[in-house]
């Protein structure tokens, strides 16, 4: 017995426990949970003081050359405010500290979102209808135009879905529901292989540490 | 409109800021095996980058290696680094804004070197605007004024009318079922931090779900992601327990942290929903392939599900496994929905007419496009469309 074939035995015992809640809860599915949950938030804690708290903003405090930056006291003080919320008479200074990051994450997102979620679009969107050469591509390219404008006018809501809107909306949907359904195969695919992986890990791997081998 | 007139000075500014450019060099020289070099500031970076282009004879005998060189003075040469012996171009980083960088490119042939090509020189900036960026800013400012626009009329009274959701319609019927049950209400907000847009539109619906919690008493549950997304949600669904007068009912305990870990959260939540079986679950944010997980373990507790998210690789799960699902903007639009709000209904109106907008923009764009293939006005005018909403 050696440290490969514990970790084997361990990798196999708990898929086993976490595949058991495909009958029901039960308590080897509760053993494996609370060990992966305890085990991935202690292991995020630490990564979070090693990988953001201590490089982006201790080094920065207290550089390495020596001297401190007073500067990088306010992102400190805005992280002990978060902290104080486990004083209630203190607790509402960290709406300061959360007004800052929710203010700083809608305005960082919106030229990001609107760069990729509209002018992207847009710009993908404008092509010659001729654009290929054969007929084919001439009703791809028409398929996806419409397809981009009725969907665009399924998302209205300022207007009832009813008369050309209605017809143009439930195009929009139609279209976004058959891309949808080829998104679901393909992601199901992606999950099969997943759970092959995983099935030839214990038949492959742990089976023969028991003499069974297939 | 007063209130806009702010753009005015923004656009500007920009432009003067947009005017400004690095130094650029450029010289060519027959008798070295490098036929030119050109070293400019390198475009809307943050300053200490220069770019550089040469060319290289077609017909003269090939160099083992070509070595680029860099001097601040023009008698002290560095190496910067090793180039292979064709046409090229390079980024030279990490250097001092204001400072004038003077380059060569020096060829080598079994050990010795040839003579070096002309110099070429360029001092980093540093770019206050993106060049590439200005049609968004142009049409960003012009949608912003229109959102302004239909907001101030919401203001005033006038009324903005919003098509039904049938998702949204559900809310006030999920609740509702869970609290005639007996059982709680799950609020998932998806695995995002709250820089993430759709964790900012998800802690906003919370707030309208926690009212309908605390109308009809039933207990709300919010596990969460991240410890920020845990912050926010307590202090928003203290504040709307605190709205409708139930701040005694209350329940900081309840809305907690599990763990930063995507799949170490679904199985946290898998077992919430087993074990405390939720009449109604809520799964509106940023999901990603733990989607499906909570969807089906939620449907296998005969909970009444309502999902919404924007991101498109996860939408096909909950349309599967939900009974209502939000798809995209109705996460977006859910907000102004359910609170009714003359604010936020003008600002879905002005969006509907930037939709508007870019559709206007795509029709035209695709028959110019097509028009252009046989007539060279319409052409032009489709390279323009293309060029406003190109981003680099």
């Amino acid at each position: 017995m050696n440290w490969t074939v514990i970790g084997i035995w361990l990798g196999a015992l708990l898929s086993l426990s976490l595949y058991s809640f495909l009958y029901k809860d039960n308590p080897f599915y509760k053993f494996a949970e609370h060990l992966f949950v305890g085990m991935s938030a202690g292991y995020w804690v630490i990564y979070t003081i090693m990988n953001v708290l201590i490089p982006n903003w201790w080094n920065n405090l207290v550089p390495a050359e020596g001297g401190m930056q007073p500067i990088w006291l306010i992102p400190g003080v805005l992280g002990l405010f978060m902290v104080l919320r486990v004083v209630p008479k203190l607790s509402g200074l960290s709406r300061f500290s959360l007004a800052l990051i929710v203010g700083t994450g809608a305005g960082l997102s919106m030229t990001a979102m609107f760069q990729t979620n509209a002018l992207a679009q847009v710009n993908g969107t404008i092509i010659a209808l001729g654009q290929g050469g054969g007929w084919f591509d001439w009703v791809s390219n028409l398929i996806l135009v419409a397809g981009v404008v009725c969907g665009l006018v399924y998302f209205f809501f300022s207007k009832a879905h009813t008369g050309v809107i209605g017809g143009a909306a439930n195009v929009g949907i139609t279209l976004l529901m058959v891309a949808f359904g080829a998104s679901f195969g393909y992601t199901v695919m992606a999950r099969i292989s997943l759970l092959i992986g995983q099935t030839q890990f214990l038949l492959f791997d742990w089976l023969p540490t028991m003499g069974i081998h297939l | 409109m007063r209130k806009m007139l702010f753009v005015l000075p923004l656009l500007v500014f920009a432009g003067v800021l947009f005017a400004q450019s690095g130094g650029v060099t450029s010289e060519e020289n027959s008798g070295s095996f490098v036929q030119s070099l050109t070293a400019e500031d390198a475009r809307n970076d943050a300053g200490g980058g220069i770019d550089l282009t040469w060319t290289v004879a077609a017909d003269a005998a090939l160099p083992d290696s070509m070595v680029l060189e860099r001097s601040c003075d023009g008698e002290d040469w560095a190496p910067v680094c090793t180039l292979a012996p064709i046409d090229g171009r390079k980024t030279d980083g990490e250097l001092e804004n204001g400072l004038e960088y003077s380059y060569r490119i020096v060829p080598w042939s079994g050990g010795t070197a040839g003579e070096p090509s002309v110099l070429a020189a360029a001092v980093p900036i540093k770019q206050w605007i993106n060049s590439g960026r200005v049609g968004m800013l142009i049409i960003l400012t012009i949608i912003s004024l229109v959102i302004f626009y239909y907001i101030e009329q919401g203001k005033r009274g006038k009324d903005l009318y919003i098509r039904r959701i049938a998702g949204l319609t559900a809310v006030e019927d999920a609740v509702g079922r869970a609290t005639e049950m007996g059982r709680p209400v799950l609020y998932i907000p998806g695995i995002m931090d709250m820089d993430d847009i759709q964790t900012i539109a998800s802690m906003v619906i919370l707030g309208r779900v926690a009212m309908k919690t605390a109308e009809y008493g039933s207990p709300l549950l919010v596990p969460t992601c991240r410890s920020v997304v845990m912050s926010v949600a307590q202090e928003i669904v203290k504040e709307s327990y605190l709205q409708v007068g139930r701040p005694d009912a209350y329940q900081r305990e309840s809305i907690n942290y599990i763990t930063d870990d995507q799949f170490g959260y679904a199985a946290g939540v898998d077992g919430i929903m087993v074990r405390q079986k939720p009449a109604a679950i809520f799964m509106l944010g940023t999901f990603y392939a733990e989607s499906l997980i909570l969807a089906e373990t939620g449907r296998s507790v005969g909970a009444i599900q309502i999902a919404g998210t924007a991101m498109p690789s996860q939408i096909p799960f909950f349309i599967a496994a939900c009974d209502y699902t939000l798809i995209g903007e109705e996460l977006f639009a859910a907000s102004a929905y359910l609170s009714k709000e003359p604010k936020l209904l003008g600002s879905l109106r002005g969006q509907d007419a930037a939709k508007l907008f870019f559709m206007v923009v795509i029709v035209i764009g695709v028959l110019t496009a097509t028009l252009g293939e046989a007539w060279a006005p319409a052409a032009k005018v489709a390279e323009f469309l293309k060029t406003i909403t190109s981003v680099e």
